[in-house]
């Protein structure tokens, strides 16, 4: 019988970082997220794992470099200001190819901004934060078993194509709780070697080199080639999307995260008033799902799209993107920390959509 | 025919890059000599600093791991925790580890984390042509201070070993110069005995090296070892300033 | 779907009426998300969280803005939350703290002197349980059966607690 648990977003995140593989953490305080460094530091001493305090952001995530390169699966969290301040890592990771799980439990911005949800990250997320032409596989998991299922096979997805998993979430998937069904802890001692790592054996013919400097330009835009064909390949393989009531759709709503949670809501409250609403959900921000949008841009009975997200109008850009003209997309956002209710989208959609 | 002097295993065939006249070399050729004596063959791995130590990952003959600017010492810390066994250094440079990386170090010596740093002291950022470090000297020109450092503007230059010193966590901290022969025999002890630390256990070893730029300080190789040993040793003492 | 918004002050054991439920929910095969306010105003402020609870189908919106049932642990509590119950829903109005009456009209009010029933059950700090007695009894959402087990899981680590917590929950429970 699987072990069933009521846990907080933020505590299932990290016991399932640890169930499938995580042995090295590196952090630093900051709210919402601090349930994940405070069970990292208990929990995995009790699975031969290593927790360490970090004296900043900055170190935490050069601390993860180090560790993912000598082979270690590694992991670090944080929330909004502390992730601006990892960017510089997290280029050093992409360029230098390594894999390893970061959680982003975002807060509303910008500057110090506030501790409540938010999803105003998503540029900083899909579209690079960090200096250089790099992406990352990212999910944006709504619930807690969702988080748990993708951070399982995460360290699978980061070693597939050696770069970082990042975990898009916000301060409502870290504080909420519920039922989880949690997996069995992976067997390490059966994974593959890593060839690529400095795991200290290497020697003269055999050393490895950890590295992002490519001071030749031709060699550089080679690497840059080679990045790109593994994003390919990933956007190719790595699309999750979840659709709900789209077969007659007239307004399709369209969010990620908790939000689509809320919009979910949203549309079954639509529905008892006849009016045909669905919902799409990407679970992957990149790859962005653009194969399930372009269906529902083509899709006859689909009249007008709505992109609800609680930032400025960010995830709306890509959606319009997506759209290509064919459909109008109206934008719904709630800032500050502030969360829109399922209601707040109904009134929104009977307001501005005919 | 006898051999009487040869490359150390841990150098590789790689030509350095460095200026005439640097110390680098010396200091690349006393680690790697170090490393030779404890035998880390096929348990270590170095960090690589930004700075004109950079392409230090070519020249190191283990697995070799390249740090973003002044990172190295928690990139090391978590090559460190993921394989105990190894023995792990950082090599670093003055802009690198006492300017943009303070945080890294000082928190590494504190935590006591078993690694050892090799700390290049040359008073100058030489990579990026000349600027000032944390580590000029008050008077000594540089690009960002043409008339000279003056302690008004500019404040004054960091002695890295006496503040580390004042911490508990560090088990070895020293200050040698590679400006003569002499001084070079006892860094090669130091270094040495910073890698042995290592392999006992004893924590967090670190040692600075005075060493020159004659390029960007605009001297002959032999005005600079002067530099070194009239000028950069009045402001940095040389000595062992703990050792546990 | 069963809606509940369980607000008072810090200390009260709102956060924990609200885990109980999702205990309850998790223990009994249904689905449950249990949503706190975080932040700030949790040191001696205000404290509150969502608790929704289908017996079908998994929680969409974790997020209420109408609800089926507020319980008040505190004046401030009911003053905000009062007007977000649905016509035909419950208030339960800590009368021990609160001397005010429920203004939603369109609600159905229950006040329990939930502290001094909790004081005389040997339990000061229980007036949660009181309450929670009074909701489970006049909203039926689960057996008394299946509460009382909840306590005993939850509590399985403070076992001097469980049967005060009972005694406080099984008193409220009678209240109706």
């Amino acid at each position: 019988m699987a072990e069933r648990k009521l846990m907080k977003g933020n505590e299932a995140i990290a016991e399932a970082a640890i169930r499938g593989g995580c042995r090295f953490y590196a952090g630093y305080p900051i709210t919402p997220q601090n349930e994940i460094p405070e069970y990292m530091s208990w929990r995995l001493p009790q699975v031969g794992g290593r927790f360490i305090q970090a004296e900043s952001e900055i170190s935490a995530i050069n601390m993860v470099y180090g560790a993912a390169g000598a082979g270690a699966r590694a992991m670090t969290s944080s929330s909004s200001p502390g992730i601006s301040l990892k960017q510089e890592g997290i280029s050093y990771i992409c360029g230098a190819e390594l894999p390893c799980v970061i959680i982003n439990m975002v807060r509303s911005g910008p500057g110090l901004g506030g501790i409540q949800p938010a999803q105003s990250d998503y540029f900083q997320t899909v579209k690079g934060g960090g200096h250089g032409d790099y992406r990352m596989l990212v999910y944006s998991p709504c619930s807690v078993q969702e988080c748990v299922d993708l951070l399982y096979d995460a360290y699978e997805k980061a070693e597939r194509y050696r770069l970082p998993v990042m975990i898009l979430g916000d301060g409502m998937l870290g504080q909420i709780m519920e039922a989880v069904t949690l997996p069995e802890m992976k067997d390490l001692s059966a994974l593959p070697k890593k060839a690529w790592a400095t795991d200290g054996t290497g020697f003269g013919d055999t050393r490895r080199v950890i590295n992002s400097l490519y001071i030749v330009p031709d060699e550089l835009e080679a690497m840059n080639h080679k990045l790109q064909r593994i994003y390919d390949e990933m956007c190719r393989n790595e699309v999750l999307c979840e659709d709900y009531l789209l077969d007659d759709a007239e307004i399709v709503i369209t969010a990620y995260g908790t939000v689509a949670r809320i919009a979910k809501s949203a549309v079954d409250i639509l529905r008892e008033q006849g009016i045909k609403a669905g919902l799409l959900r990407p679970i992957t921000l990149y790859p962005f799902p653009k194969d399930d949008f372009a269906k529902v841009m083509n899709a006859a009975n689909v009249k007008e799209v709505v992109a609800v997200e609680l930032s400025m109008g960010q995830y709306v850009e890509d959606v319009r993107l997506a759209a290509e003209g064919k459909k109008p997309v109206k934008f719904y956002g709630r800032s500050g920390g502030n969360v829109m209710s399922p209601e707040d989208i109904v009134d929104f959609v009977l307001k501005e959509v005919k | 025919m006898a051999t009487v002097f040869e490359k150390p295993s841990f150098l590789t065939d790689v030509p350095f890059h460095y200026c005439p006249g640097c110390t680098h070399g010396i200091a690349h050729r006393l680690v790697a000599e170090a490393l030779d004596e404890i035998g880390a063959q096929g348990h270590c791995v170095g960090v690589a600093p930004v700075g004109c130590a950079v392409f230090a990952y070519n020249y190191f003959n283990c697995d070799m791991q390249e740090a973003a600017h002044g990172r190295a010492p928690a990139v090391a810390t978590g090559i460190k925790l993921t394989n105990p066994d190894n023995i792990v250094f950082a090599y670093q440079g003055d802009g690198d580890l006492a300017s943009i990386g303070m945080a890294e170090i000082v928190h590494a010596a504190t935590r006591g984390v078993n690694i050892t740093v090799i700390f290049i002291n040359n008073a100058i950022y030489g990579m990026t042509g000349g600027q000032m470090a944390p580590t000029t000297l008050l008077g000594q020109k540089a690009t960002t201070c043409p008339s000279g450092r003056s302690a008004e503007v500019n404040g004054y230059p960091i002695r890295m070993c006496e503040m580390l010193a004042t911490l508990d966590g560090p088990s070895y901290i020293a200050r040698c110069s590679l400006a003569d022969v002499k001084s070079v025999k006892q860094a090669k002890k130091a270094v040495l005995k910073a890698f042995q630390n290592q392999k006992e256990g004893k924590g967090f070893s670190f040692v600075e090296l005075l060493s020159t730029c004659p390029t960007n300080w605009h001297m002959s190789p032999v005005q600079a070892l002067d530099y070194v040993k009239n000028q950069m040793t009045a402001q940095y003492p040389l000595g062992v300033f703990k050792e546990v | 779907m069963e809606r509940i918004i369980v607000a008072g002050f810090g200390g009260q054991g709102v956060l924990s009426l609200g885990q109980l439920l999702t205990y309850a929910a998790m223990y009994e095969n249904q689905y449950a998300t249990w949503l706190p306010s975080y932040g700030p105003e949790m040191r001696g402020g205000t404290a509150n969280c969502s608790v929704v609870i289908d017996a079908v189908k998994p929680v969409a919106s974790p997020i209420i803005a109408v609800a089926d049932t507020l319980i008040a642990m505190n004046k401030p509590s009911l003053d905000k939350f009062q007007g977000c119950v649905r016509d035909g829903g419950l208030v339960i109005i800590n009368s021990s703290l609160i001397s005010d009456k429920c203004s939603n009209e369109h609600a159905n009010a229950v006040y329990v002197d939930a502290n001094r029933i909790a004081h005389e059950n040997g339990n000061n700090k229980a007036s949660n349980l009181v309450i929670l007695g009074a909701y489970i009894k006049k909203s039926g959402l689960f057996p008394k059966e299946v509460i009382l087990s909840t306590i005993e899981k939850v509590y399985a680590n403070k076992p001097q607690f469980i049967p005060s917590n009972k005694a406080c929950f099984e008193a409220g429970y009678e209240l109706f």
